[in-house]
Formats: structure tokens, C-alpha cells, sequence
């Protein structure tokens, strides 16, 4: 069952500001209505998973952990390895945050992420298979949200890539019957960087990246995700409001832009890793 | 590795099921199927067998979820565990608890959920079988299910999906379609206020082939709203025949 969220009261002084401030192209933060906040990647900080980002956008801080463990497949797929994400609303990342079972925001960052990376065919799951229907690779994907400053989408989808670009793993031969494991490292193979780019509606306007104060008053939002090639592989609206065609259509143009700009910087900052 | 292309368009540009590109599945509606619940509504579309019920505005339950202001939406969809091929687990899966919360977000656009504070209203959603598409037409349904409950609406709110088969933008995919697709977008539509309540998407899409496919997606919500709007019209003309008859009866 899902229910209309009671969000924590914004005090109509401030709603008024960052509605009067965005009617002026400005922000709360001094950003433009198109600006996106600064986005900083640490990799490696977990030795003992696979790979590790730490990615900051603006105050929200996001980690993602990569394990790569030997498993079995889905009966439908019986030659395909399996890309498992998983996301932790961490209670002191917001005091809304509550420990439990995922919560359906929860549940619904990790589809959303999930989505960009199987639709965009990131990591190449047919090259995971050990032994057809029976050993395959898992790759699990734990985003960690530990700051809440606003679109954690992004922020999540950001870190997931550069800890799967960054993740190393075992070999794993079949021999005989048995499988063999090989002690030397490898990089997990990646072929595409999805990345998720989230526009608000915000009184009729459309702002890029909203920090919390803004997703607090938006009407909506808009993630779209696109890949390497510019293309789109995964689309999620949200909150209680509605775009028109044309404004989809702007948040469709913007992303795909904009996605260019965030995939460079996340290459950079895991290149040669 | 691509996996072996599935034939789903023929020579003649029609579909595994006979249909054009731009061709909905045959769908009907009817509204007003349950006894009980405040509202209802019963939608077949392709072998889409689903079933929305309203209960509502109501008190509402547990307590602190009441707001202040508004009445808040509750919204569960779910599927039957005869529903699909194999046999579902009847608990929520994460798809069920993340559509409930989209349909919910679609829904409550429409909703003049103002006009009810302290109290809820409860949208339940069956699938009893499910094809391509369930979650457009479970928003088709419970739309309509709202309106018959008499909760005010803004609008009736319509759904259908977009796809791409075999490269090419088709509308309203079935259950094989979806699967062996490239794409598939859900868009739910209120056509007078020309808003998009409902965007999801997964696959791939250049940005000029989903334009395209916004386009038929929004053509299609046009189209299936009229159909929502002879639902709704049927289930007033057979009560008013009701009360006639009852009428003579008595005279």
C-alpha cells in the first residue's frame, strides 16, 4: 500500500522564496535554473568490496559498495550472469529517514537505478555465465545514502557507476566440472555509463538538480537517463504534479546534455583506477 | 551478444496479433461491477483482466496518516497469483510496491483531495490476469473507478504504453511485445489540462524516436478518455432505465 507522504512543513516565507527567487532564474544556493551542483568521487575507500564510490552532489553524499559473488542464475535466464540493486535510506541521512524495511522510496531509487544500468546494458551480463543454469556471477549493488541534500536519483546513479568502473573481480573457470577460481584481479567489464539526470517543476519552472529545500516545495520531477551514445534507456516521474509534452520534451533535451557533461566527470574521476 | 531477433512486425507491417503500429488492443470497460465498494470499475485490454475498487472518502486509517489539509491517496496495486504464467507470490513484490506508488502519483493529480481533509481515499487495484501494459490500464480503471465512487475529479485520467518493436514505434504493446521489445514507455494523460501524470521508460529510445512515441502515447490517452467518458455514460443510462422500470412497476 502506498500513501500520499505528509512531507515535513516548509514555512511559506521560504516557499515564497525560492518561488520568487526561480521566477528571477536564480536559486536558493545562488545556482542558475540549469546549473548542477558540484559532484566530487572518491573510489576505493572499501578494500574489502569489489569496488567503492563515495560521490558528493553538493551536501547529499552517496556510497555505493560492489560484491561480486558466485550464484545461481534466474531460471529465465540461464546464461546470463545477475545485476542486483539494493538502496539504503541510512536513518541519519535525513530526520525522515527510519530504520526498517525499505521504504518505497527506497524501493523505488533502486529500480530506478537499477533500470538505467540493465537498460543501457552497462555491464555485459551474458559474459558473467560460469556454468549455463547453474553457476552464474552476481554483481550486488548496495547504494548507501548517508547525507540527504535533494536528488538522491542522481547522486545514486552517479555513484553506482563509478564503483561498478572501478570494481575488480576474480576469475572464475569451469574445469571439469568444478569451478576454479583465479586469485588475480580483474576490472568488472563495463560498457556503457548511464547517467540519470533530474529536472523539478517548480511553479511552472524547470530547474536541474534539486537540493531538499527545493524537492520540498516542487510539484514533480523528471529522471531521465541516457547512455553513451546519447540514446535513452530509463525515464521515471514523480511527486504529485504533471509536466506537459513540451516540458518533458525540454527535461528529454536538457538530460541528454547535461548527462554528457556528468559521464565526463565521472570518467575522470575513475580513469586509471 | 544480441539475443536472436523475434519476428513481431510481418511483411504486411501488422503484429504478432494482427494489429497495425498505431492500433489499440480491443478494450472495454465497465464501471460500477462490485457491490460493496464506494466506486469500481472493470477494464479488458489485450488479456488485461483488471479490477479497481474506491472506498472513500473515508475516515482515515491508522490515524497519523491523516493530513490536515487534504485527504491523503492510498493506493495498492497488486497482482493476482493466477494472474501470469507461472504462479506469483501473492506478498508484494518490489514492481507492485513501486507501481503503487507511480499509479498513486497519477491518480492524485486528478484528485481534488482538498476538499476532504482528515480523511482517505483507499484505491485498490486487482490484476486478475496480466498482459502488456497492466499498469496503464489499471490507471484507466481506477480513474474510472474514482469517478464512480463520486470522489471530484479535475479530470479523468487515461493510460496506454508506447513501445518499440523491431525498431519500429508501436502502440500499446502485449505481454510478448513488452518482452521481446527494445522499449517500452507508460504515459498517463488528462487530456483538457493537456498534463502527463504518469512517465516512466526503460529500453532505448533515440530522443527523436521518443518524441514520436509521446506522440502516439498521448493520441492513444486521447482516444481511450472517450472510451472512459461511454463507460461512465453507460452506467448512468442503465440506472436511469433502472429507476424507470422500478417506476412502472410501482404505477
Amino acid at each position: 500500500m502506498s500513501w500520499t507522504p505528509q512531507l515535513p512543513p516548509v514555512a511559506k516565507i521560504e516557499q515564497k522564496t525560492i518561488v520568487d527567487l526561480i521566477a528571477k532564474g536564480r536559486r536558493v544556493d545562488e545556482r542558475k535554473l540549469t546549473d548542477y551542483r558540484d559532484i566530487k568521487i572518491e573510489t576505493g575507500i572499501v578494500q574489502k568490496a569489489n569496488g567503492s564510490a563515495m560521490t558528493h552532489l553538493g551536501k547529499t553524499k552517496v556510497m555505493t559498495g560492489i560484491k561480486v559473488e558466485l550464484g545461481a542464475p534466474f531460471p529465465d535466464t540461464p546464461n546470463q550472469g545477475v545485476l542486483t540493486v539494493n538502496a539504503e535510506l541510512v536513518p541519519f541521512a535525513s530526520p525522515s529517514f527510519e530504520p526498517g524495511p525499505p521504504s518505497e522510496a527506497a524501493i523505488e531509487l533502486a529500480r530506478v537505478v537499477d533500470r538505467g544500468l540493465r537498460e543501457s546494458k552497462a555491464i555485459p551480463l551474458e559474459t558473467l555465465c560460469v556454468e549455463p543454469g547453474k553457476k552464474v556471477i552476481i554483481v550486488f549493488v548496495d547504494v548507501y545514502v548517508l547525507d540527504h541534500d535533494g536528488n538522491l536519483i542522481d547522486a545514486s546513479a552517479i555513484s553506482a557507476l563509478a564503483a561498478l568502473l572501478t570494481s575488480k573481480m576474480k576469475t572464475y573457470e569451469l574445469d571439469g566440472g568444478e569451478v576454479r577460481v583465479k586469485d588475480e584481479l580483474l576490472p568488472l567489464m563495463i560498457q556503457n555509463e548511464p547517467v540519470a539526470v533530474t529536472t523539478a517543476k517548480i511553479d511552472g519552472s524547470m530547474i536541474l538538480d534539486p537540493c531538499l529545500q527545493e524537492e520540498l516545495v516542487m510539484s514533480s520531477r523528471l529522471t531521465v537517463t541516457s547512455g553513451r551514445d546519447g540514446s535513452l534507456c530509463a525515464m521515471q516521474k514523480g511527486g504529485l504534479g504533471a509536466f506537459t509534452d513540451q516540458e518533458v520534451r525540454q527535461a528529454v533535451r536538457t538530460a541528454i546534455e547535461k548527462g554528457k557533461e556528468i559521464r565526463e566527470v565521472i570518467k575522470g574521476a575513475t580513469s586509471g583506477r | 551478444m544480441n539475443k536472436p531477433e523475434i519476428r513481431l512486425i510481418d511483411d504486411n507491417g501488422l503484429r504478432v496479433d494482427g494489429r497495425r503500429l498505431d492500433e489499440l488492443r480491443p478494450t472495454k470497460m465497465e464501471v460500477g461491477v462490485l457491490d460493496k465498494a464506494d466506486g469500481s470499475a472493470y477494464i479488458e485490454q489485450g488479456k488485461n483482466r483488471i479490477i479497481a475498487a474506491i472506498y472513500g472518502p473515508r475516515e482515515a486509517h491508522p490515524k497519523h496518516v491523516a493530513l490536515a489539509d487534504r485527504a491523503v491517496i492510498k493506493c495498492r496495486y497488486h497482482m493476482a497469483p493466477f494472474s501470469v504464467e507461472e504462479r506469483k507470490s501473492p506478498a508484494p513484490s518490489r514492481r507492485e510496491l513501486e507501481l503503487s506508488k507511480v499509479i498513486r502519483e497519477a491518480l492524485e493529480t486528478s484528485i481534488m483531495s482538498e476538499l476532504y481533509p482528515r480523511t482517505s481515499i483507499d484505491i485498490t487495484i486487482e490484476v486478475l490476469q496480466s498482459d502488456g501494459g497492466s499498469r496503464c490500464a489499471a490507471i484507466t480503471a481506477a480513474s474510472l473507478a474514482l469517478a464512480d465512487a463520486g470522489v471530484p475529479l479535475r479530470e479523468i485520467v487515461a493510460a496506454c504504453a508506447v513501445g518499440k518493436i523491431n525498431g519500429k514505434i508501436a502502440l500499446d504493446l502485449s505481454d510478448i511485445e513488452d518482452k521481446e521489445g527494445d522499449a517500452d514507455l507508460p504515459v498517463a494523460f488528462m487530456p483538457k489540462s493537456k498534463a502527463i501524470t504518469l512517465l516512466q521508460m526503460d529500453g532505448s529510445f533515440t530522443e527523436e524516436e521518443f518524441n514520436q512515441a509521446l506522440d502516439m502515447a498521448i493520441n492513444a490517452c486521447e482516444k481511450i478518455n472517450e472510451m472512459q467518458i461511454e463507460a461512465l455514460k453507460r452506467k448512468y443510462i442503465s440506472v436511469k432505465e433502472q429507476a424507470e422500470e422500478s417506476r412502472e412497476v410501482a404505477t
